[in-house]
């Protein structure tokens, strides 16, 4: 109790924020309806809760979004185009697949790096270069190319969140590769172990706090990835195509229902990976 | 044998080798057509004499480099190239490979200093990227279109030098630089704020690590509708982007101060204000600047995303988008690549100051890990 | 003065040797020119001692036995390990190694930290089960199998490494400075009970530690180094029984041969180039 209590005042403080940014940032264009329908003397509780009611307001009301999620995903059909829960899919199955590619190549590459010096010198550098790059900036236009030479759907989205991805775990796994201290790696040299033992009785087990304290940055911006990979192509559907036509459209209401199944879904996500993690952990032996 | 090879560095002079022979028998009726290139074979062939007398480890290097040379030199405008160049760009690569081993044990067993001569390998690799790119997309005749050669996008990146620049400074210095400035001051301040009462610290913690892990770029078509099609909206982005991790990181980093060196200031009598300047601001300074660079790289990303929801007629962003629309995608290469500069030297501008600021933390002192 | 105490030492053999080093010289090479860690250490380590190494920071006695356990390459002279060279003893698991801290896997329950050497060097599940409940029993930790070492007193921690280290019947007993993190209330305890794990194995035990009592309490064989160049500068041979109540270290017996060793640490810090 004493941990939600502050989170949920905090959470409470924004939500009165927003009704009150709702009011003020909608008024404008309220006074203008109002003054249209000569409708003067408006007292402000009324006044208010028109602003919370407009159809493309400048920022929406926390319910309006709120009920606009519950009737494109509840109260729609799945396969219908307008189903956020349709687009939500596709967003997941790219960020899914991406991040279990960006995982798996991730430890290779750190397996790799670890084991040979060569590798170490020439790899690792550029690994770090690469993400200075805003790839996810280009990430559109990836895609783009990708459909050019007959990649479509699922896998040219997927490639970027494996991009994205993979960074954290190979520098989390290096990390957690080589944190076995030489007193530990010089027993296992007294007990003659192979290198096979050592990596699997010492180094891949000391490694996984690291795997999946990596693997929750991976997973959220392979999220972050899929969706923004969408913004190329408005027909192939997904979160991120939510975004664009809801911009293109001015339906403000819809952009924020897009943005909050996404962030609904990072959540989950994280949570899931946390939820692995403290399982792993648990079996492992962790400080409860 | 020679024992001095391991078996990972005699299977790559084997396949160099190989590699060279079968490509100088597979280019034997037009050998008249490329001497380079056959001089290239002919030596890697000989490379072979490694296994019965000492070989330089620079000799691999220098191969694997007439090689490059060669294979870019004799590389035919506008058609595949034969099917024996590839032979050639395998065995180049082999040497390159085989040359990184041999250097780097050659470092490893302290034959040769570590500083110098370690940036080679990365910049090899580097070169053997370029290298391999060139020739592939040149070789192979891969459409422009799809994927242009290094040396087009560079043609590109020197014809258009004023129009990149305007791009850069609408993009870079309006909405990256001002944007990156108010979200970390703001997320500084705000965590300094919260910082002094343990509530407030409970409550915007989890929430602020919630918010980091969000697609926050997705709030850009929203932001371009308040604050308009011009730089404001893109700055806007970046502040979004970019508070919550400094958010984060400096309370983490306000914490990270010992018991005992906050004692020691309590013994002094000292201040709330004095103890935040003298141990705890000092003592965040690593987590502040891991937020730094964080935001570095997160901000140019969201400045140029922003700019694909509307901007006016010029950006990087816009750039980026409409090349694509337009297929002048050697343009849209040369846009990443500046992209990809102003991203890394931005980032190094960062990790700089912090090596001048923390100098005293084990991560820098320690260098390399 | 120390050579002709090795050479008695050698004429005394009774036992068959289990470690032989022959000017044994290790140095290290590093940035500021070399370290000479071991120079001209010449040592026999007869089946069934318990041979402790004294000596300031620096004299090498634990790279010596880094040296025994081939965790380090001598440089010139020679060693042998039950008739064999150090590889090869390490190949064929001739000993169990106790390090200053007790580098136990937190991952790992007790038992299982215990099973490690035993699944690394193929040992059938119900031999290792044997083996982790007798050598528990021997460190007396029975109970503790389930427990994490963090569940741990430090002083448990390292008895559970000891018991990894007995646990797949190495006759030698490779231990460097393994109580020194330890308080003396618990060192004492440490220490009485090893004289008596010693006794009841019939082990060859060598312990590196910089405390005198320690190591007059534990040992048949003191041998004394000193630094700048790590060599060996008096072997004093006890004269004290197998069987040792903690109160012997207040007979002028113990304290006779304490200050022995205490002399041989201070004439090795005196010693000036008149060596070789």
């Amino acid at each position: 109790m004493t941990r939600i209590l502050p989170v949920l005042t905090i959470l409470l403080a924004i939500l009165l924020f927003w009704y009150a940014m709702a009011v003020h940032m909608n008024a404008p264009w309220q006074t203008t309806l109002n003054t249209r329908a000569d409708l003067t003397e408006v007292p402000f509780t009324t006044f208010a809760q028109q602003t919370w009611a407009q159809d493309k307001p400048v920022l929406p009301a926390p319910h309006q979004v709120i009920t606009e999620i519950w009737n494109a995903t509840v109260a729609l059909e799945l396969s219908s185009k307008r189903s956020l829960a349709y687009h939500g899919w596709i967003t997941l199955s790219a960020t899914l697949l991406g991040f279990a590619f960006g995982t798996a190549l991730g430890v290779l590459l750190a397996v790799a790096i670890i084991h040979n010096d060569a590798s170490d010198r020439s790899l690792m550098p550029w690994i770090i270069a690469s993400q200075t790059i805003p790839i996810l900036a280009v990430a559109p236009m990836v895609v783009v190319g990708l459909g050019a030479v007959g990649l479509t759907g699922l896998v040219p989205k997927a490639l970027i969140s494996m991009y994205l991805s993979f960074f954290p775990v190979v520098v989390g796994m290096v990390k957690g590769l080589r944190s076995p201290e030489n007193i530990q790696l010089d027993l296992m040299r007294t007990y003659d172990a192979s290198p096979w033992q050592v990596f699997w009785k010492l180094r891949w087990p000391a490694a996984m706090p690291f795997l999946f304290a990596s693997m929750k940055v991976g997973i959220a911006i392979s999220l972050i990835g899929a969706v923004v990979a969408e913004l190329s192509n408005a027909s192939g559907g997904g979160l991120g195509v939510r975004l664009l036509t809801g911009s293109y459209n001015g339906q403000t209401v819809q952009i924020w229902a897009a943005l909050f199944i996404a962030a609904g879904l990072a959540a989950i996500l994280v949570a899931l990976v946390g939820s692995a993690e403290r399982l792993v952990n648990r079996r492992m032996g962790a400080r409860a | 044998m020679r024992s001095d090879l391991s078996s990972l560095q005699l299977y790559l002079a084997l396949v160099a080798a190989g590699t060279g022979l079968a490509g100088l028998l597979a280019g034997l009726p037009t050998l008249g057509a490329a001497p380079l290139l056959t001089a290239f074979y002919a030596l890697a062939t000989l490379s072979l004499a490694r296994l019965v007398m000492p070989w330089s480890l620079w000799l691999d290097l220098l191969l694997a480099l007439l090689g490059a040379v060669a294979l870019i030199a004799s590389l035919p405008p506008g058609a595949a190239m034969p099917l024996h160049h590839w032979l050639a760009l395998f065995s180049a690569w082999a040497l390159a490979w085989l040359f990184v081993e041999r250097l780097s044990a050659a470092i490893r067993r302290g034959r040769l200093p570590e500083t110098g001569i370690g940036l080679i390998i990365p910049v090899l690799f580097g070169l053997a990227l370029l290298v391999i790119w060139e020739v592939v997309t040149r070789g192979a005749n891969v459409p422009p279109v799809l994927l242009p050669p290094p040396s087009a996008i560079w043609a590109r990146l020197t014809a258009e030098v004023p129009l990149l620049w305007a791009d850069f400074v609408q993009t870079f210095i309006k909405s990256v630089i001002p944007g990156y400035i108010i979200g970390c001051l703001a997320g500084l301040a705000v965590a300094i704020a919260v910082d002094r009462s343990p509530f407030l610290k409970a409550g915007v913690m989890p929430i602020g690590n919630f918010m980091s892990a969000l697609p926050i770029i997705g709030i850009a078509p929203i932001m371009v509708m308040w604050f308009g099609f011009d730089w404001q909206s893109k700055a806007a982005v970046v502040v979004a982007m970019t508070f919550f991790p400094m958010l984060v990181n400096t309370v983490a980093g306000l914490n990270a101060a010992s018991a005992i060196e906050r004692d020691l200031m309590t013994t002094y009598a000292a201040s709330y204000w004095q103890t935040l300047m003298k141990l705890r601001l000092p003592a965040a300074g690593p987590f502040i600047f891991n937020a730094l660079k964080i935001n570095s790289t997160l901000a140019l990303i969201g400045a140029i995303v922003a700019e694909f929801f509307g901007t006016p007629v010029v950006g990087m962003g816009f750039r980026i988008s409409t090349g694509v629309g337009r297929l002048a995608i050697d343009l849209v290469w040369a846009e990443i690549a500046v992209a990809a500069v102003a991203g890394s030297a931005f980032y190094a501008g960062v990790a700089l100051v912090e090596r001048a600021v923390t100098f005293w933390h084990p991560s820098v002192r320690g260098g390399r890990a | 003065m120390s050579d002709t105490v090795i050479e008695t030492s050698f004429a005394k053999d009774t036992g068959p040797a289990v470690v032989r080093a022959e000017h044994l010289g290790l140095t290290f090479p590093t940035g500021d020119g070399d370290v000479v860690a071991l120079s001209d250490v010449n040592l026999t380590i007869n089946k069934g001692d318990f041979v402790s190494f004294i000596g300031p920071s620096g004299c090498g006695k634990t790279t010596f036995l880094r040296t025994i356990a081939d965790l380090e390459k001598p440089t010139s002279g020679t060693l042998t390990i039950n008739g064999m060279s150090a590889e090869e003893a390490r190949r064929a698991r001739a000993y169990g190694y106790v390090f200053q801290a007790p580098a136990l896997y937190p991952w790992r329950t007790i038992e299982k930290n215990i099973a490690l050497p035993l699944e690394i060097m193929g040992y059938a599940p119900a031999q290792q089960a044997e083996r982790i409940k007798r050598t528990m029993d021997l460190v007396n930790l029975s109970g503790f199998e389930k427990k994490y070492p963090w569940q741990l007193s430090g002083g448990m921690q390292q008895r559970a490494s000891i018991a990894r280290a007995l646990a797949f019947d190495a006759d030698l007993l490779l231990m460097d400075e393994p109580f020194g993190a330890l308080d003396e209330i618990v060192r004492d305890h440490l220490n009485s009970e090893l004289l008596k794990l010693w006794d009841r194995t019939q082990k060859t035990i060598c312990f590196v530690t910089h405390s005198i009592p320690e190591a007059v309490y534990l040992s048949t064989k003191i041998v004394v180094m000193s630094p700048r160049p790590g060599r060996v500068t008096d072997v004093i041979e006890s004269t004290l029984p197998r069987e040792r109540p903690l109160d012997i270290r207040e007979t002028p017996e113990f304290l006779a041969i304490a200050a022995r060793v205490r002399d041989g640490l201070r004439a090795g810090h005196s010693y000036d180039g008149e060596h070789v």
